[in-house]
C-alpha cells in the first residue's frame, strides 16, 4: 500500500482488562500487519501482565482476548521485547508469559521465539530507533 | 512539518483532548501541515456534535470542527471504537440499523488504516493520552 517502510513500535504499557487500551492496541497492529511495515511490540509496566499465560476473564464477564497474541507470527510480528526489569518488579518470570513463536521461511519454516527479554536501558535504545512510537 | 496526531481521551474527562487541540492550532499557527487527527479509544467522543457544555466552558467538539473548517483538516474518527462507544453517522445508523445518528459534520468514520496510513506519510505521529 506504500513504498515507504518504517520501524514500527507499537508500545503497551497498560494491563490488559482494567482499561481497554491493550486491545484497541492490538487491534492497530492486526490492522497495520496490512501495510507491510517494520513492526515490532514492546511490553513494559502493567503491560507485561497482556502476556501471562492462563489469563481467565469470566468472573470480570470480558472477552479474553490473550490468545490472539498467539496469532501475531502470522501476522508477520517476529518481534516482541519486554522489558525485564517490570516483569521482576512484577515478581513474573519468562515461564509466567505465552510461548509466542513465529516461522521462518528462509529457514525451512523453523519455529522461532518472537519474545525477547531485555533491559530498560535497552528498550530505552529500541525505542530510540523507531521511526513511529503508537503508545497504548 | 507534517504531523499525524493520535487522541485518545475523551472530552472534558481528560486533558489530552485539549492538549491535542492546542497543539494542533499551534503547529497550524506556526505554518506546519496535519496530515490526519485520529480519534481512538474514548476520543471518539471528541466528535459528537449533541456534546452540549454549561455556556460558561469550552466546546471541545465545536473548537475541533472550527479549526477544522478553517484549514481543511482531516478528523477520521476510529469506526470500531466507535461503534462500541455510539458514535454513528448515516452510514453506521443505516449498517446497524440505528434509529439517529451524532456525529458532526465535520468528522469523519474510517478504519484503523487510516491511522496506520498517517503514520507513514508523516515525518511525527504525536500521541495525546494516557
Amino acid at each position: 500500500m506504500s513504498e515507504t517502510i518504517k520501524n514500527f513500535l507499537y508500545l503497551n504499557r497498560k494491563a490488559p482488562y482494567g482499561t481497554i487500551y491493550a486491545w484497541e492496541s492490538l487491534e492497530v497492529v492486526l490492522i497495520g500487519a496490512a501495510f507491510d511495515q517494520d513492526v515490532s511490540l514492546a511490553f513494559v509496566d502493567d503491560g507485561v501482565f497482556q502476556l501471562t499465560k492462563g489469563q481467565d476473564t469470566a468472573a470480570v464477564g470480558m472477552k479474553n482476548f490473550s490468545p490472539t497474541y498467539a496469532a501475531l507470527g502470522d501476522y508477520e510480528v517476529k518481534k516482541i521485547f519486554v522489558e525485564k526489569e517490570s516483569l521482576e518488579e512484577r515478581g513474573l518470570s519468562l515461564d509466567d508469559l505465552q510461548h509466542l513463536t513465529w516461522e521462518d521461511e528462509d529457514d525451512d519454516w523453523a519455529e522461532k521465539d518472537s519474545i525477547h527479554l531485555v533491559t530498560r536501558a535497552e528498550m530505552a535504545a529500541i525505542m530510540d530507533g523507531a521511526d513511529v512510537v503508537f503508545s497504548f | 512539518m507534517k504531523f499525524a496526531i493520535q487522541v485518545n481521551e475523551g472530552p472534558y474527562q481528560h486533558q489530552a483532548a485539549d492538549s491535542a487541540y492546542f497543539f494542533a492550532k499551534a503547529a497550524l499557527e506556526k505554518g506546519h501541515e496535519i496530515f490526519r487527527v485520529f480519534f481512538y479509544h474514548d476520543g471518539v467522543n471528541n466528535s459528537t456534535r449533541l456534546t452540549t457544555p454549561p455556556q460558561d466552558d469550552r466546546n471541545v467538539v465545536e473548537r475541533w470542527a472550527e479549526l477544522a473548517e478553517q484549514h481543511d483538516l482531516d478528523m477520521v474518527v476510529c469506526v470500531a471504537a466507535a461503534q462500541r462507544r455510539g458514535v454513528v453517522d448515516e452510514g453506521e445508523a443505516q449498517r446497524n440499523g440505528k434509529d439517529a445518528t451524532n456525529i458532526h459534520t465535520r468528522f469523519r468514520i474510517s478504519g484503523l488504516g487510516q491511522l496506520v496510513e498517517a503514520a507513514i506519510q508523516s515525518d511525527r505521529l504525536v500521541v495525546f493520552g494516557d
